[in-house]
């Protein structure tokens, strides 16, 4: 993947490039082929050769205004005018425009006796008189090897081969000459021998029964260029070769914050939610609810009026509407109103580069806020680890780079390890969620768990996810003495703790009760202690009263008989005291 | 022999029926394969043809747009256009006996 940039970067010094025009070719290549130089592309039967070489041309002459000429031995002009409209190229109207000069060279070998010596003049006088006509600037010789099987001296045709490859140079003329692969070289006829300045080979091959296109750069004389092999597809706009981007770790960032669609989620990461253009992975074994939570995700955008982009690997589109219909989540709507696109392959179908230059196109077009990839595990088993490791890598670079959020939902297969396996995808991943079911009391409950969140705070929680007719609810499992709780063994512990609360208050309200009582009993204690000294103090009193009342009464008795007795005429009445001086008076007396 | 040069002998030919023959030869400037090309032709066709038979002198490099109609890539060639098939030979035409065979005047050894 490391590629040469952009011309820009290059010192002024490097060669001239001349764009092809090519999806990815010219990131490659650095700009294009060598202008001015033959290039060879070579490959086997049916890799595309010809294609490319076509593409070259028309758009060439379509959009860098560089009229061209196609010399082909193979394929009569009908025929590629017909091969090349399949993919979208008006070779007709170029043609018409004098934009395209086509011209089929063909030699019946049987109808051909040799006698004597000759040269190729013939072919470069029809080359020079295509050029000079419409005063090309670009050049296809489609399959020039085919004059080897056309004539037999070929002692002069290489050396007419050399002669042609250094005339092409002193036109001045951007070739591309095209040539069967051949066993232990590039090309069955060594052409490479000649021309030497920029070499491509194409590559079809099929592994695990899909069969993928390869192109390499073998070769690019005085140019930096990308010597891995980079998938190619010939889609129905033309030839595509990946990485369309080699932007590299340099892409724009985003404060936005963009929302869930599971508030409960967005609260988990910090209130606000994912990072617009970030990518977030969400793992999960069978049935935990990946596709849901996407579906969340993919309906929330829609509603903001994004578009979402949703590549599923495993569901139809109406499948995926229905269910989600039964959780509540109204897709149709959005799909009509083309907010919400479904793209649905098997993984199976092709291999993993052409679904990867699928969804490139599809992302191209369709210029999506969201992409959804459900899941990106069954897209990794149509390739090796470090093809998909880097078809992630690529796809999360391209999405990146044009703000796009992504999110991929990944299978694993329960049990922790995995979560280890995947390490290798999840580091290229800004936010993970993971997606767990819990089992326990003859059931399985879900739990969603935040494993990281880059560049935000977010939960460490764990939070029970319960799906109804309704939507996502995402709940606080119970966390205890006894560990994670969820589902029924949730609520029964729900409902032990407000048994035991229950019970806690009765026993509060029991004992509030007797103390009550008790607070009663001494009360009613202290009244009656206190009638008791009541009624002794009164007691007391009535006795006092009763003492004074008999001393009284006795003054009054000794007075009366002392006047009885007349013994003391002048004894006072009233004076108590003097009673007694006055009975001992009395005894004195 | 730049330019169109037609051969046509006054006397009848007397192995050959009536038939014409047509030949066109393929040339670029005068070159000595040119040269030797038209007069090796010449020669068969004066021994062999005689009278029945038109050269057609052709020099791609004023007529640049002609080689695409007989499918001319070698320098010189000798097309048969009449009588059918067409026949193609390429070269200065120096081996007679392969000229001979191309020109199906004597069956292939």
């Amino acid at each position: 993947m490391k590629n040469k940039r952009s011309k820009s970067t290059a010192p002024a010094t490097t060669l001239p490039k001349c764009p092809t025009g090519i999806q990815g070719l010219d990131e490659i290549t650095g700009g294009g082929f060598p202008r001015g130089r033959p290039t060879l592309v070579c490959g086997s039967a049916g890799c595309g050769k010809t294609l490319m070489a076509a593409e070259f041309l028309v758009r060439g002459a379509a959009q860098f205004g560089e009229p061209g000429v196609l010399m082909a031995f193979e394929e009569t002009e009908a025929e590629l005018k017909a091969n090349v409209a399949s993919l979208g190229f008006d070779l007709n109207g170029l043609v018409r425009r004098k934009k395209i000069v086509i011209d089929y060279v063909h030699i019946e070998p049987s109808e051909i006796q040799e006698s004597g010596d000759y040269d190729l003049e013939g072919l470069f006088v029809r080359l020079s008189h295509a050029i000079d006509s419409i005063g090309a600037k670009r050049v296809v010789l489609d399959t020039l090897e085919a004059l080897f099987s056309s004539l037999a001296n070929e002692a002069i045709l290489r050396a007419e081969l050399r002669r042609l490859f250094r005339w092409l140079k002193v036109k001045g003329v951007t070739a591309v000459i095209t040539a069967e692969r051949g066993r232990e070289q590039f090309t069955r006829h060594g052409l490479e021998e000649y021309v030497s300045d920029c070499v491509i080979l194409l590559d079809h091959r099929v592994n695990d029964q899909i069969a993928t296109r390869h192109l390499r750069v073998v070769k690019y004389r005085g140019a930096r260029h990308g010597t891995n092999e980079f998938p190619f597809l010939i889609g129905n706009e033309g030839i595509s070769v990946l990485p369309i981007t080699s932007l590299g770790l340099n892409h724009k960032i985003s404060r936005e914050r963009i929302a869930t669609g599971i508030p409960r989620l967005d609260a988990m990461l910090g209130g606000r939610g994912f990072f617009r253009g970030s990518s977030i992975l969400l793992t999960g074994t069978p049935g935990t609810g990946k596709t849901i939570v996407a579906a969340n995700f993919a309906q929330a955008a829609a509603l903001r009026g994004e578009r979402v982009l949703f590549f599923s690997f495993e569901e139809s589109p109406n499948q995926i509407i229905r269910n989600m219909h039964s959780i509540g989540l109204r897709l149709e709507p959005l799909v009509k109103r083309d907010l919400l696109r479904f793209h649905s392959a098997r993984p199976s179908l092709y291999g993993l580069e052409m679904h990867l230059a699928t969804m490139f196109k599809e992302i191209a077009t369709f210029k999506p806020h969201v992409v959804i990839v459900d899941p990106i595990t069954s897209l990794m088993d149509a390739g090796t680890d470090s093809e998909s490791k880097g078809m992630v890598t690529r796809l999360i670079d391209y999405l990146k780079g044009g703000q796009v959020t992504s999110l991929f939902t990944s299978l694993t297969q329960g049990g922790h390890a995995l979560q280890q396996s995947e390490m290798a995808m999840s580091s290229l991943m800004d936010s993970w969620l993971l997606l767990q079911d819990f089992e326990g009391n003859g059931e399985r409950n879900r739990v969603l768990y935040v494993l990281k969140a880059r560049g935000m705070a977010h939960s460490n929680q764990i939070r029970e996810f319960l799906i109804s007719d309704r939507g996502i609810d995402l709940v606080d499992a119970y966390i205890g003495p006894s560990g994670v709780l969820t589902g029924s063994a949730r609520a029964a512990q729900n409902s032990l703790e407000k048994a035991a609360i229950l019970a806690s208050q009765q026993e509060s309200a029991r004992r509030k009760r007797e103390l009550e009582r008790k607070r009663e009993a001494i009360e009613r204690q202290i009244s009656g202690l206190r009638s008791d000294y009541e009624s002794e103090t009164m007691e007391l009193r009535r006795v006092d009263e009763q003492v004074g009342t008999r001393a009284l009464t006795l003054t009054t008795e000794r007075a009366a008989s002392g006047r009885l007795r007349q013994a003391d005429a002048k004894v006072p009445v009233s004076t108590r005291g003097n009673s007694r001086n006055g009975k001992n008076g009395k005894g004195h007396q | 022999m730049k330019a169109k040069t037609a051969k046509r002998p006054a006397s009848r030919a007397k192995r050959r029926p009536a038939k014409l023959w047509q030949l066109r030869l393929y040339v670029t400037d005068s070159t000595s394969k040119s040269v030797d090309a038209f007069s090796n032709l010449k020669k068969i066709c004066e021994s062999r043809l005689k009278g029945c038979y038109r050269i057609t002198v052709i020099d791609l490099v004023k007529h640049p747009e002609l080689a695409k109609g007989d499918q001319i890539l070698a320098v010189p060639t000798v097309v048969r256009r009449l009588p059918q098939p067409v026949r193609t030979i390429i070269g200065s035409l120096s081996d007679t006996a392969h000229l001979l065979v191309g020109l199906d005047l004597r069956p292939a050894v």
